[in-house]
């Protein structure tokens, strides 16, 4: 059998080409006493510099999450997922490894799925995040979520916030995928209840309902 | 009365793909600190010394041991041997030394730091045939007929060993658990579990609280498995403790590493079998043993062993059974519940002893199941007779039309005997299985579960049992139940929260029980308060004429017709509250001896029977399942499509554990302790699958449900390992099935035997 989702961790790791010290040295120090991730009312300008932060140090950071931008201060250390989590209470990224191998923290980085988990906060800078609360259209589903819903792709549904995220970044990028991509589009993301058939069948009706609103457009 | 059966959405539906749901750990707490805990890096060693320097820690950090407990240390399950902290001793590696907390989780982990230990290591026994010569943690026997006469006078002696591996649960939400300290020293403890009055019953043992001042609350769970039967209420002991200690809330949150060394798994087996058969193959007795490594702690063995027993001769008649069980202590993490419990391990090597028996007497596999499936009549080793919902026939032809599996068998044995260079080995398998629904033996009665119902202001019902969601879908099913049986809607009907201050202990989610058990009293709580809404209608009224009621809407003979809500409203304007409550009574006739393991060990069976086709690569020895057919007749179908869902999860995990998941441990330590070493189905491995749902309902139920959780659990390794052998020609007595095991029994010449045996005794014992 395969274990595909080794190789899908792979390809969602960094593309950026940060190295750690390259990024540190961009993110420079920040401004000290601000409290850790409150939204502040100036984003301090970073300062060159190539020393170390110490843990507990913040830096300050706009994100731009589901269209919006977030001004925060962060640990250097943090990735996108605890900040989402923890600083911003979005919960609907969940997190089932904190290291890759499960995908149940996929959230959209341009478009496309990482995993929030092995990203860096500051890595996803003057990006556009879109985690699944950016789905909703107001108080309605999104197409991928909808089909999700209407076929049941789920059973405890602690992992389908991964795998709408992907099928959401699939379709993006493929808007009529065939089972084998499908396949190969939420590989990356377990599900431990097994809805597999179900998030094959969820997929598909999403892709129609996709290019249904694309018809009408 | 259609709504049975029916498949619609499930409640919780939009706030699982929406993101609004929030799992243990999504609950935002004020002031919330972080638990963390200190292992043991040994197998086995005594603490010589335990020391906590607060100076070296981080500022208010506290940390907890043994000594420190208020009352006994011990995790409240069958019995207390399950020491909260390690004390004195250790006996497996990752067990719980010592809990710290800090306000947050960074500070947590420094001031494990600031913990020493002084350990002194003793000799460890790490596997099986090392304790096989120590004393068990139980042991159990079940005997019915003349096995030793019948089995010297048999045509032929058959005799084999099969081994199974640990399953991990790799719930995708590892476990979690809050707890805090509100006025009056009442204890709040919230999380992800399976069974809140188990927790429950822990925290009064430890703390000493009387039972109203201790509250369990159950999240929404990110997946149980049966992982989080058992183990909540140690992270929960933890979780309270620290509060008390710190005076905060505390949550303890376990990353998949700790979840992974510390958690109970499913009970590796070593399990024997000597079966006597006639010329044609029918089954004239059998000598089994049943050995499982039950870990450091007895924990739940016992029951887990207690099925592996009762399912260990399988869905076949015998006259003559002697089985014999017993669980061994290792130093390695305590086994427990996993969904299946003790029946998966047992009827894997029933269902490769049946292939075994056929290859001897040339028979392909469904015929000598054919000749040996158990049917109405007839008796188990227990002595219980098959009523007329044993359903083994019917599942196993049912199965074997449908892929034409006789065919394809013999086929595909033809072609592996004159391959083609370069061509993939296909290979068809087959297993017949059986799980007996619910709690074994006399479970229900000692548990007296209750559930009860109260009118609500709205006019609606409010259901309030224990059961908990963990995506088996008791909160679409249960509702639907009480609709069906009242004729009210299943919007007419709320589920109270799993909250031990607002619901009766119904008993734990586990055993497949749900539906059948809970689901039947729901049933009658509901209706009872219908029918109770409706005399004191009929009294106010001037003819105290009868109502029908459907979908929601009372009627009476005259045309009149008012919402049932509408009338359930103004009773409560008037009335007193309306409170029902009802005890879950096992039927009479389930009467279960203890002591010689006879009588009716459950009260009824659900049965499947499973195809599953294999694609084998010649040079790298790696299986691809490329369909399953599941038959499973679950005596009635509740809800389709989660019915369905059951049965796909469920085989998928079987098909994980026969093929690609292994623990692998080296003096104790697992190796590989993360998700990518720890390999389960992804969706490419995930074959398709086809599922047929049958019906054969049991009369003791409300409507006939015998349960399926656990059922396709049984039968999804097996029939694919014999399909391996199908394909490949290797014999294979050990799960799992991987590339690595299947090179090291070909190396062995592990073989199949070419063409019947000649009917002479002692064959060789497979292992
Ligand atoms: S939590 Fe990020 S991949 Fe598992
Ligand atoms: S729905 Fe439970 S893990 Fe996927």
């Amino acid at each position: 059998m395969e274990d595909n989702h080794r190789k899908k961790q792979q390809q969602k790791g960094p593309e950026s080409g940060v190295t750690r010290r390259h990024f540190l040295t961009g993110a420079g120090i920040g401004a000290a006493g601000l409290v850790a991730g409150a939204p502040v009312a100036t984003g301090a300008a970073p300062t060159e510099s190539a020393a170390i932060i110490e843990v507990g140090e913040m830096v300050p950071l706009t994100l731009r999450i589901n269209g919006h931008p977030r001004l925060l201060l962060v640990e250097p250390r943090w990735s996108l997922a605890y900040v989402l989590r923890e600083k911003l209470v979005m919960t609907g990224t969940k997190l089932g490894c904190d290291r890759g191998e499960c995908g149940a923290c996929t959230v959209l980085v341009d478009g496309v799925p990482r995993y929030s988990c092995m990203t860096l906060a500051l890595e996803a800078e003057e990006t556009e995040i879109t985690t699944l609360e950016g789905l909703l259209e107001g108080e309605d589903l999104g197409d991928v979520q909808q089909a999700f819903k209407e076929h049941d792709a789920f059973q405890c549904g602690y992992c389908t916030p991964g795998q709408v995220m992907s099928v959401e970044g699939l379709l993006r990028s493929n808007p009529d995928p065939s089972l084998d991509e499908i396949r190969l589009g939420v590989s990356g993301n377990l599900c431990r209840c097994g809805a597999y058939p179900n998030i094959f069948k969820a997929t598909r009706r999403a892709a129609e309902l996709k290019r249904g609103k694309g018809d009408r457009s | 009365m259609t709504l049975l059966g029916s498949s619609p959405p499930r409640p919780d539906g939009a706030a699982k793909v929406g993101g609004t749901l929030r799992f243990g750990d999504d609950l935002p707490k004020e002031g919330l600190w972080y638990g963390a805990t200190l292992r043991s890096p040994n197998p086995h060693a005594r603490i010589r010394g335990l020391r906590w320097n607060p100076e070296r820690a981080p500022k208010g950090a506290v940390c907890i041991i043994a000594d420190d407990l208020p009352g006994p240390n011990g995790v409240q399950l069958l019995d207390d041997e399950w020491p909260v902290l390690a004390e004195g001793i250790v006996r497996h590696v990752g067990e719980p030394v010592a809990v710290v907390a800090a306000a947050t989780m960074l500070a947590a982990r420094q001031a494990l730091g600031a913990i020493e230990v002084d350990y002194e290591p003793l000799e460890p026994t790490l596997d099986l045939s090392a304790a096989a010569n120590q004393e068990s943690l139980y042991t159990l026997e079940l005997r019915s007929g003349q096995v030793e006469q019948e089995l010297e006078r048999a045509h032929l002696l058959v005799e084999g060993t099969y081994h199974t591996g640990y399953q991990e649960h790799i719930y995708i939400e590892c476990q979690v658990m809050s707890a805090w300290w509100e006025a009056d020293d009442k204890l709040v403890v919230e999380g992800s579990m399976q069974c809140p009055y188990f927790v429950h019953r822990s925290l009064i043992h430890v703390f000493g609280l009387p039972a109203e001042r201790s509250v369990v609350k159950a999240t929404p769970m990110g997946g149980g498995f049966g992982g989080k039967e058992d183990f909540p209420s140690v992270i929960a002991l933890h979780a309270a403790l620290l509060a008390k200690a710190c005076d905060h809330p505390v949550r303890i949150a376990y990353d998949r590493h700790e979840d992974i060394i510390g958690t109970t798994k499913r009970h590796p087996s070593v399990v024997t079998h000597r079966a006597g058969v006639d010329a044609e193959g029918r089954l004239q007795a059998m000598e089994i043993e049943v050995v499982l490594d039950g870990g450091a702690y007895r924990t739940l063995s016992p029951v887990v062993l207690s099925r592996a027993v009762l399912h260990a001769a399988g869905p076949y008649r015998c006259p003559n059974v002697h089985i014999r069980g017993r669980v061994l202590r290792t130093h390695t993490p305590p086994n427990g519940a996993f969904r299946g419990f003790g029946a998966p391990q047992v009827q894997f090597a029933m269902e490769r002893q049946m292939d075994r028996i056929g290859r001897c007497l040339g028979l392909d596999p469904l015929e000598i199941r054919l000749r040996n499936v158990l049917e109405e009549g007839d008796k188990l080793p227990t002595g219980q007779v098959m009523d007329e919902s044993c359903s083994a026939r019917l599942c196993l032809e049912k199965a074997a039309r449908e892929t034409d599996f006789q065919e394809r068998w013999q086929h595909l044995e033809a072609k592996r005997r004159a391959p083609i260079d370069g061509e993939s080995m296909q290979g068809v398998g087959l297993s017949l299985y059986f799980h007996g629904a619910g709690f074994t033996g006399n479970g229900e009665r000692v548990l007296q579960s209750v559930v009860e119902a109260a009118l609500l202001e709205d006019g609606r019902i409010e259901v309030r049992t224990a059961a908990v969601e963990m995506g088996q879908g008791c909160d679409t099913v249960l509702p639907m139940m009480a609709a069906e049986a009242s004729g009210l809607r299943p919007e007419d009907v709320v589920l109270a929260p799993p909250d031990t201050s607002r619901v009766p202990d119904s008993g734990p989610s586990v055993a497949s029980r749900t539906s059948m058990v809970v689901g039947s009293e729901v049933a009658h709580v509901v209706t009872e308060i219908r029918d109770r809404i409706l005399d004191w209608w009929s009294n106010s009224q001037e003819s105290g004429a009868a109502h029908t009621v459907e979908d929601g809407v009372v009627r009476r003979g005259n045309g009149e017709s008012w919402p049932f809500r509408e009338l359930a409203r103004r009773y409560c304007e008037t009335e007193d509250p309306l409170v029902v409550s009802r005890q879950h009574e096992p039927p009479e006739w389930q009467v279960f001896d203890e002591e010689t393991y006879q009588g009716v060990a459950y009260p009824t069976y659900a049965f499947g029977a499973d195809v599953v086709e294999v694609v084998v690569d010649p040079d790298t020895l790696e299986v691809r399942p490329r369909k399953v057919t599941a038959v499973c007749e679950v005596g009635r179908v509740l809800h389709e499509r989660l019915c369905v869902g059951q049965v796909e999860g469920g085989t998928l995990q079987a098909l994980g554990w026969g093929l690609m998941e292994e623990v692998k441990l080296e003096a104790g330590h697992y190796l590989n302790d993360r998700l990518a070493t720890y390999i389960i189905p992804t969706i490419k491995d995930s074959p398709e699958m086809e599922v047929h749902l049958l019906e054969r309902p049991w009369k003791g139920g409300a409507f006939g449900a015998k349960g399926v959780g656990e059922l396709p659990m049984d039968g999804g390794a097996p029939a694919a390992v014999s399909a391996v052998e199908n394909a490949t020609g290797i014999e294979i007595d050990t799960i799992p099935a991987t590339p690595e095991r299947l090179l090291a029994l070909t190396s062995a010449h592990r073989q199949v035997p070419s063409g019947p045996q000649d009917p002479k005794r002692g064959r060789r014992p497979g292992g």
